[in-house]
């Protein structure tokens, strides 16, 4: 009876860690099908992984301002209003609809098919819900927010941007229970700096919403800065839309209340109606060590520098196996890392798009994020690129060939 | 039907991975009906088209897809970690057998120095060894989808297989199709897929198909092993006439109309009230504006286990009984 040699590995030192080689690109995916009867293709050496064209001047700025806007679920309009003045040249029609999905249109030269690719413009954060009388603000969560990331952190609520604190209890005065207590969102209070209730509502309304008062920066490899879960992805699209035309009618929604439940997507595959989806979004990594102990992190979602993230499956969608394959072969064809999101947890856009009317098929495409829901997430900006430069070669080279069976 | 059954129960088929399945479906089903259709999802629909002007648009609906696990991490040694496609209990994990789309076969071992041996491992304490020494030489990828893996078998008036949930479904449906001289209404069978992870092929099927009445055909659990379910159905007793599942109210008209067709046809059914678990119907049921919507199950023990068991009379029954609702008409 063998035992899994663990003990026999050297121990791992947590600070130390050797960074794992980077993927080398692998040629044709595997194709989820019957073992094939034909003799395997003799399969040319995969091409050596070529780092992708930095970010222009240009593109930073376009990410900064909309990291840096405040839009969270339901009150997306300053996100909205830089994508449209960023993409009106570019396309042949532009709507917004009912919901505030920004809804484009760049026609091709082909047929006509429509293919949908998505962002989505909301971000986590919170809602005045009610004014104490001693000038603080009462908060609800919009999204999913750790409740352990509130204390403490500077916020910005409102259109005007009116600075405030998320109240904490001074250290020196906690005891050691009330120290590891998590305070739930319902008892912490915003402090805009004001004595009376009527002069918080002069600055700020119930109703109003407030984000993570952080500024964009680009720091060395990485990127950092909110929300961006997923204005990565709407820079993305924006590029793609600067670029193409395309063999079809690329039809770009920019979407609202992803993060309160997948619903701006919806209504705006219905209105698409496309004959198949790409959505962009940002996914966790949760790849540094989870303890101190010898056990391998085995549960990290994603990885920082492997490359954009494919979706095979998530929790709201099994990823149509045709076009993720073309991801793959497409990535693989031009020596771009990828790597694939491990099954299981998270949810898109593609969740309500697949499932639209007699059917979508829908693939995710993520850039991986550290600490994403939080006031300051971190992305490798190479990742960033390698995602822009593999969705611009998957669109100038899609066909209806790929969705054959 | 037996060959059938086995055929279907032991063809890989994890949800979102059906081309398998459904190639197998689709060859037993050429020529019978007046059009068989892919939709978009992968959903198999096949037509009989209408001839009389009283007949009815009936959907029929069993789902190609079986539960299953899918690769998630594959580490150093080339031990494979993996998250689940739809229910899959870790308690019928261990010491299992899964395979992969391009036959690899694995088994499922458990962390020996975890948490708490005593409880049930979780899924994330579980690995399975496909017999590589590292991660180079392992076959299965991240994102790689496995199967259950275990052989049909036959004692009495019992089959034992995996998938019987809803390979059995399946089977049923093809043989009614087979059977089917002479019907009033237009009947699309549909051989469904992505149903264990939240019915999300039948949704758009029955938007595709716009039918006027939705029938699924699955699986129920039964109230007859030791300290069981506390359910009045039971291995033997004929098919389950559904009343209702944790997704769905059957229409009362829908259960009836199956009721008295059972009562003429002298063929002996039960009515099922099940907690925990639904169907395609749940999903027919809401599609579009609506259609009344309710589930002939066939009786099965140790649902979602390698070893669910259901009584081969209870299948013909089953048979028998859709062909008498199909035959005749239907008047709500």
């Amino acid at each position: 009876m063998a035992q899994k040699p663990v003990s026999q590995k050297p121990a791992p030192k947590p600070k130390a860690r050797p960074r794992p080689a980077r993927p080398v690109a692998k040629p044709a995916a595997k194709a989820a099908a019957r073992p094939s009867r034909r003799p395997a293709p003799v399969e040319p050496a995969a091409p050596p992984i070529v780092k992708p064209p930095k970010a222009t001047a240009n593109e930073l700025d376009l990410l900064k301002e909309l990291s840096n806007a405040a839009s969270v679920s339901g009150d997306e309009g300053a996100v909205r209003k830089i994508i449209l003045d960023a993409i009106r040249p570019h396309v042949d029609e532009v709507n917004v609809d009912v919901m505030g999905n920004v809804l484009a249109i760049k026609r091709g030269p082909g047929r006509g098919e429509r293919v949908l690719v998505a962002a989505h413009m909301d971000e986590v954060g919170f809602m005045v819900s009610g004014h104490d009388a001693d000038g603080t603000l009462r908060i609800e969560i919009v999204g999913g927010v750790d409740d352990r990331v509130l204390l403490g952190k500077h916020v910005l609520v409102g259109a005007k941007r009116v600075p405030g604190v998320i109240g904490v209890a001074p250290v020196h005065l906690l005891n050691a229970d009330r120290r590891s207590a998590v305070t739930k969102a319902n008892q912490l209070r915003v402090d805009l700096g004001v004595e009376s209730a009527d002069a918080a509502k002069k600055l700020a309304k119930a109703g109003d919403r407030g984000v993570f008062a952080t500024e964009f920066d680009v720091v060395g490899p990485s990127l950092r800065g909110k929300a961006l879960d997923d204005r990565l992805g709407c820079a993305t699209l924006v590029e793609l839309l600067r670029g193409g035309p395309y063999g079809f009618d690329l039809h770009a929604a920019f979407t609202v209340q992803e993060e309160v439940g997948l619903r701006g997507a919806k209504v705006a595959g219905y209105a698409v109606d496309p004959v198949c989806a790409f959505v962009l979004d940002c996914t966790p990594a949760h790849d540094l060590p989870h303890s101190d102990e010898e056990r391998e992190n085995a549960q990290y979602n994603t990885r920082l520098g492997y490359g954009p993230a494919i979706y095979v499956a998530d929790a709201s969608t099994l990823h149509d196996a045709r076009l993720v394959a073309y991801l793959q072969a497409t990535a693989a064809g031009a020596g771009i890392p990828y790597q694939i999101q491990q099954p299981g947890g998270g949810g898109t856009d593609a969740g309500s798009i697949h499932r639209n009317r007699a059917g979508v098929p829908t693939v995710s495409l993520s850039v991986p994020g550290r600490y994403l829901h939080t006031p300051v997430s971190l992305v490798r900006a190479e990742d960033w690129r390698n995602s822009v430069k593999l969705m611009k070669l998957a669109l100038e080279g899609w066909t209806t060939k790929i969705l054959k069976r | 039907m037996k060959p059938l059954i086995k055929k279907l129960v032991e063809t890989y088929g994890p949800s979102g991975h059906e081309d398998q399945i459904r190639d197998i479906v689709r060859a037993e089903i050429r020529n019978i009906p007046d059009y068989i259709t892919v939709d978009p999802l992968g959903n198999l629909i096949a037509v009989i088209k209408k001839n009389s002007r009283s007949g009815k648009k009936v959907m029929l609906s069993a789902h190609l897809d079986e539960i299953g696990v899918m690769a998630s991490h594959i580490d150093e040694h080339g031990f494979v970690r993996f998250a689940n496609i739809g229910a899959v209990f870790p308690i019928h994990c261990v010491g299992g057998r899964v395979r992969f789309a391009d036959g690899t076969l694995g088994v499922i071992g458990a962390d020996v120095r975890r948490d708490d041996v005593s409880k049930v491992p979780a899924l994330s304490d579980l690995f399975i060894d496909v017999g590589a020494t590292s991660k180079a030489d392992c076959p299965v990828k991240v994102g790689d989808a496995a199967g259950f893996y275990r052989p049909l078998e036959e004692q009495g008036h019992r089959l034992i297989a995996k998938s019987m949930d809803d390979r059995i479904g399946v089977a049923v449906l093809i043989e009614t199709l087979k059977a089917l001289k002479r019907t009033p209404h237009e009947v699309a069978f549909v051989f469904s897929v992505q149903e264990e992870v939240g019915l999300r092929g039948a949704g758009p099927a029955a938007f595709g198909v716009d039918a006027e009445i939705g029938i699924a055909v699955d699986v129920t659990l039964t109230g007859d092993t030791p300290n069981g379910y506390k359910m009045e159905v039971a291995l033997g007793n004929g098919p389950a006439i559904k009343v209702r599942d944790s997704g769905m109210l059957a229409d009362p008209r829908i259960k009836n109309l199956m009721v008295q067709r059972a009562q003429e046809a002298k063929i002996k059914s039960q009515l099922e009230v099940l907690l925990g678990g639904t169907t395609d119907a749940a999903a027919m049921q809401i599609s579009r504006g609506g259609m009344p919507a309710g589930c002939l199950s066939i009786p099965t023990r140790y649902v979602h286990s390698p070893s669910e068991m259901v009584d081969f009379r209870d299948v013909q029954a089953s048979v028998q009984l859709l062909l008498e609702i199909l035959q005749k008409p239907i008047d709500l």
